[in-house]
This record gives structure tokens, C-alpha cells and sequence, in this order.
């Protein structure tokens, strides 16, 4: 069994910041794995480390500089990893779930997995859209914020459970192949161990351009235009406490005697 | 004219409150397009949420009697083809973990444009404009959509609860359900672990969050819950970690809480967080990021190093 895991790198934004025009100027971004992403290749490794999985592929739309980031996948135990980028991407704003779809979809019809993992949704643009839309485009099952999974050896179906809203769980079982979109908490992302980081090196790391998978760039442009980007206005007329520690715990601390919950 | 569809949600026999503020949101965008409402309702007893669906506002409400609870292959090729048969331009569901689980396939198999977690909504002549954040809400951004259909999921509680009874027609829609295309079965509900605390019924709640760093530094809330006689809750990460049991998360999928004061410490504020805890009577920040989004609902705050302000505020009471 083969699965496909698709890993973003995204920007986290320092606490202080400043945007330039529909972007937020370079120098206050970090690059990091994606959170949700972590849980799905740390999924994939369980699974090839029970035998269940023979091969965990990753794949990333990004530059050369997202190679550091499925380095960090590959030291984690994925088997070879797939970059796709050109200049086609270079010039997209605002890379929605179409374009993304019409990538992947290329990328899963080259290597034909059995599952596909995705995070539930990204740091940065939030869409949570992609595993789904990718599922009905390559015509395979789906489910949507997964928290469990079970996989047995040779089966055709995945039972998973769903994380539904306060607190309910639904549990399903899906056909394969199937894409599934997996939620922070599902199991423990391992660090990379040094040995595993010495070993990524030797790994095969594939870049492909879109000509590379037939993908049109065309298909890459997007319906979405992004037309602002600023921050957002607060509602609230917070009460701010200020002074040192000793003097703000000290106001807090009357302010809770005052509302009788604390004595 | 472009006509206007929402997706209503139910589960287990209830329509959600988004399927109601999703009705708001359609109203509003129909007045600017000058075109009819329509809502669609979809599996278990769905006359009944007919009823509960017929507000002001409301020109048509259409009824898929198949099946009990949501199946995302129904629920696809329902709307799908209930789009196809009302021509209309603007498909609304909800940014839930089920309005995940099936709109991004109907945009995908109507080859249509997909917006989701939208938190404001507006139309110009062909293009809608949607607002939405990014950056776990430290930005927020509005993208331009030109032409119809477009599909756009709307995040809860932004909206308010359409009111006022409607009189709206309601259709049963035959929808033609391919069986063969339902690739998975729903098999159960499952409550997740419950335990000896309740944190929905706390007075006081000390809430934890992603600043803490690390499990150790977990006694130091611990100490604090025992020296104010709180309850301690946690934001999802500290779950997810381990480090506290999950009927201790509060957020959209973890507990909703609503005591008389609320102190986030450490805690970011993400929509999913604030969704839990925002009917708090009093809110309280303790964080070193002015900016971070649980500011915004904060009643009091204090921009600064949990580790320094929790110790000084044990002191207080010991």
C-alpha cells in the first residue's frame, strides 16, 4: 500500500508585523511544517512502521527554499518526497483550492496512492478544502477531519473516526482508495532524530514543474483574487492592566475578589 | 437576478444554529442580487426542520428525504443537482466540520469557484467580495470572486439568527441519489472521554494554552486553580499534546463554557477557541502578545510573560 502525503510549508507571523500591500512584509515571516500536517505524515510513518504501508511519499507545492521543511518530513520517516513549482506559481497571489486541486490531482494520477493524507487545513490560508476537493476531482472516497484511524493489513476500507462539534465523534468507515483530511491530536508527531535528519539527505527529492505533470498554467491562475490584506479592527474596549508583574497580579487579583469568585 | 441557495445542518434530530444565521446571510446577499432565497434541507425528519426553517425572508424551502444523518456523497449529489436545477448563483453552507466534508466537492464537481470560512459577504454587479482571515486570524483579507456559481461556506456566529416567521413554500425535491456513488457509511456517534470534572459548570475557569511550553510548567496552572478554587480548563493544544484529558478542551470541539470569569492564559484566541468560551460573563488575558486575537473579546488583559504574572497572582492568595 502507498500513501500520498501532501506537506505545505507556511509562514507564521511574528507578534508584531507589518503588511505590504496584499502580503505581509517578508521580514516578520518564519517558515515552518504546517501543524496539521505533522499529524498526517507522523500518521504515514505509523502505518509503514506497522507494516500496514509500504511506501509514504510527500508531496509539497513550493520554491527551493521549502526543500529545509520536507527535509524535516523525510527525517521523520517519509520514503522520498515531491516538490512541484515553476514561474507559473511564482506570479499566483493567492494559490486557491482550484489551483492546488489541479496540481495534486496530477501528482496522484502519476503515483497512484491507495490513501492520500492531508491536514485538515493550513496555517496561513486556512481554506481546510483541498483533501476534499482532490478526492472528488481524482474520483476516490473522503472524509473530511479525521481523529482516528484504523487500517488493517490488505483491507479496502478505513475506519476512522470524524471530530464532529462539542465534543461528538462520528464513525465512519471509507472505501479506498480514499483521501482523508487528518485533525491535530490524532497521534504524537515524533522529532526528526539526528539520525533520521542524516539520513533525509540521501533521500530523493523530486522536483516537477507543472509542464512535468501536463498541468496547464492556466489551471494554476485561480478564481479567487486577493484585493486586501490588513488588520483586523478590535471590537473590544479591553481594560488593560499595566505595571509590573507584582502590580498587574495585584489588580487582577482584586478585580476576581470583586466578582466574588476568588477569595 | 442570481438566486441564492443555503444548505441547512442538522444532527441527531436538531437543526443547527448555523442553518439559521446561514439564512441571514443569504437574505442579505438576495437583497443585493435582487433574487429569491432558497433552502435546502437534506436527510432525517425534514419536514419538521422545514418548519424551523421557514423565516422571513425565505422564498422556497426544498426538502431531500434520504437517509437519517449527513452522508457527504448524499449531501453532494443532492445539492449538486438541486444548483443545476434552480440555476443558482451563490451556494451558502457552513464552514462546519461537516460543510467541510461536502462543499468542497459540490465546488469541485460543478467546476465552480470555493470561498470558505467567510466572515462577511458582499456582491457588485458579477463579483462577490468575501472576507476571511488568514494567519489564524491575525489578518483579515478580502478576495474577489468574478462570475456564478460560486460556493461559500460562512463561519458560525458571525451572522445573526434570521427571526421572524416566514412563509415560504416548501417543495420535496427528488433528488436522484446514485447508491453505488456512497463510498462510506456512517456507523455511530461516540461521545469523547467524559470524567469526574465538569468544566461547563465552573464559576471560575483557568484556561491554559500553547504558552505554557511545556507539560512541567502545567503544576504552575495547577497551583494557581488550588489557590483561587477554579476549575482548570485547556485550548485544544494542550490536549492534543496529552497533557490534560479532553473533557478539559474548551472550543468548537471540545466544551462550550460560559462562567463568570474566564482567565486565558497563554492562549491565542483561534476562532475554534473563542467559539467555546466567548459567552464567558467576564474575560481575562493574560498574554504577551497585544495583538493576538483573544484580545478582541478580552474584557481585562495584562501584555505580559505568564511566568511572571501567575506566580505574582498565586502570591496574592496564598
Amino acid at each position: 500500500m502507498k500513501i500520498l502525503v501532501t506537506v505545505k510549508e507556511v509562514a507564521t507571523v511574528d507578534d508584531a508585523f507589518e503588511i505590504d500591500g496584499t502580503a505581509i512584509d517578508e521580514r516578520y515571516l518564519s517558515a515552518d511544517l504546517n501543524e496539521w500536517d505533522d499529524y498526517a505524515i507522523e500518521e504515514a510513518v505509523q502505518l509503514s512502521e506497522d507494516g500496514i504501508v509500504d511506501e509514504v511519499v510527500t508531496v509539497t507545492i513550493g520554491d527551493e527554499d521549502t526543500e529545509q521543511t520536507i527535509r524535516q518530513a523525510l527525517a521523520k520517516g517519509a520514503d522520498r518526497a515531491i516538490r512541484v513549482w515553476d514561474d507559473a506559481l511564482e506570479e499566483v497571489d493567492l494559490l486557491d483550492v482550484g489551483a492546488k486541486v489541479a496540481i495534486l490531482e496530477a501528482v496522484v494520477a502519476a503515483e497512484e496512492p491507495d490513501l492520500v493524507l492531508t491536514g485538515v487545513q493550513s496555517g496561513d490560508d486556512s481554506f481546510g478544502a483541498t483533501g476534499v476537493a482532490l478526492a472528488e476531482a481524482v474520483g476516490t472516497q473522503w472524509a473530511a477531519v479525521v481523529n482516528q484511524l484504523d487500517l488493517d493489513n490488505g483491507a479496502d476500507v478505513a475506519s476512522v473516526h470524524r471530530e464532529l462539534e462539542g465534543g461528538l465523534e462520528e464513525l465512519t468507515d471509507v472505501d479506498l482508495p480514499a483521501v482523508l483530511s487528518i485533525q491535530t491530536g490524532i497521534n504524537e508527531p515524533r522529532y526528526a532524530s539526528l539520525r533520521g535528519i542524516r539520513m533525509a539527505q540521501r533521500k530523493e527529492l523530486d522536483h516537477q514543474t507543472l509542464a512535468d505533470l501536463g498541468v496547464d498554467a492556466g489551471d494554476v491562475a485561480g478564481d479567487l483574487e486577493l484585493t486586501s490584506m490588513y488588520e483586523p479592527e478590535s471590537e473590544s474596549d479591553t481594560t488593560v492592566f499595566e505595571g509590573s508583574a507584582d502590580d498587574t497580579a495585584g489588580q487582577l487579583a482584586e478585580l476576581l475578589r470583586e466578582k466574588g469568585v476568588a477569595q | 437576478m442570481s438566486d441564492i441557495l443555503t444548505i441547512a445542518e442538522h444532527r441527531q434530530g436538531e437543526l443547527r444554529d448555523v442553518s439559521l444565521e446561514l439564512l441571514t446571510a443569504g437574505a442579505e446577499l438576495a437583497e443585493e442580487t435582487g433574487g429569491d432565497l432558497h433552502v435546502a434541507v437534506i436527510s432525517g425528519d425534514v419536514d419538521r426542520y422545514a418548519e424551523g426553517l421557514d423565516r422571513e425572508g425565505v422564498d422556497a424551502i426544498h426538502t431531500v428525504a434520504y437517509g437519517e444523518e449527513f452522508n457527504h456523497d448524499v449531501y453532494t449529489q443532492a445539492v449538486t443537482q438541486l444548483v443545476d436545477s434552480l440555476e443558482a448563483s451563490y451556494v451558502l453552507g457552513a464552514n462546519s466540520v461537516n460543510g467541510l466534508d461536502y462543499l468542497p466537492a459540490v465546488a469541485t464537481r460543478l467546476d465552480v469557484p470555493l470561498v470558505t470560512d467567510v466572515v462577511a459577504l458582499e456582491t457588485a454587479g458579477e463579483t462577490l467580495t468575501a472576507t476571511r482571515e488568514m494567519y489564524g486570524g491575525k489578518v483579515e483579507t478580502t478576495v474577489d470572486v468574478e462570475g456564478t456559481p460560486v460556493v461559500v461556506s460562512i463561519r458560525g456566529a458571525e451572522w445573526p439568527i434570521a427571526e421572524g416567521e416566514g412563509s415560504a413554500a416548501v417543495e420535496a425535491f427528488d433528488a436522484e441519489i446514485d447508491e453505488d456513488a456512497i463510498g462510506s457509511s456512517v456507523n455511530g456517534f461516540e461521545e469523547v472521554a467524559g470524567g469526574d470534572v465538569d468544566i461547563s459548570e465552573a464559576d471560575l475557569l483557568v484556561s491554559v494554552g500553547r504558552g505554557i511550553d511545556e507539560e512541567e510548567n502545567l503544576e504552575l496552572i495547577e497551583e494557581l486553580a488550588a489557590a483561587l478554587g477554579a476549575t482548570m480548563s485547556s485550548s485544544r493544544p494542550i490536549v492534543d499534546a496529552g497533557w490534560l484529558p479532553a473533557n478539559r478542551q474548551v472550543g468548537q470541539s471540545g466544551k462550550v463554557v460560559t462562567p463568570e470569569v474566564y482567565i486565558a492564559i497563554g492562549i491565542s484566541g483561534a476562532v475554534q477557541h473563542v467559539a467555546g468560551m466567548k459567552g464567558s460573563e467576564t474575560i481575562v488575558a493574560i498574554n504577551t502578545d497585544p495583538n493576538a486575537p483573544i484580545m478582541d473579546i478580552a474584557d481585562y488583559a495584562i501584555h505580559d510573560d505568564l511566568f511572571d504574572v501567575v506566580p505574582a497572582l498565586i502570591e496574592q492568595f496564598s
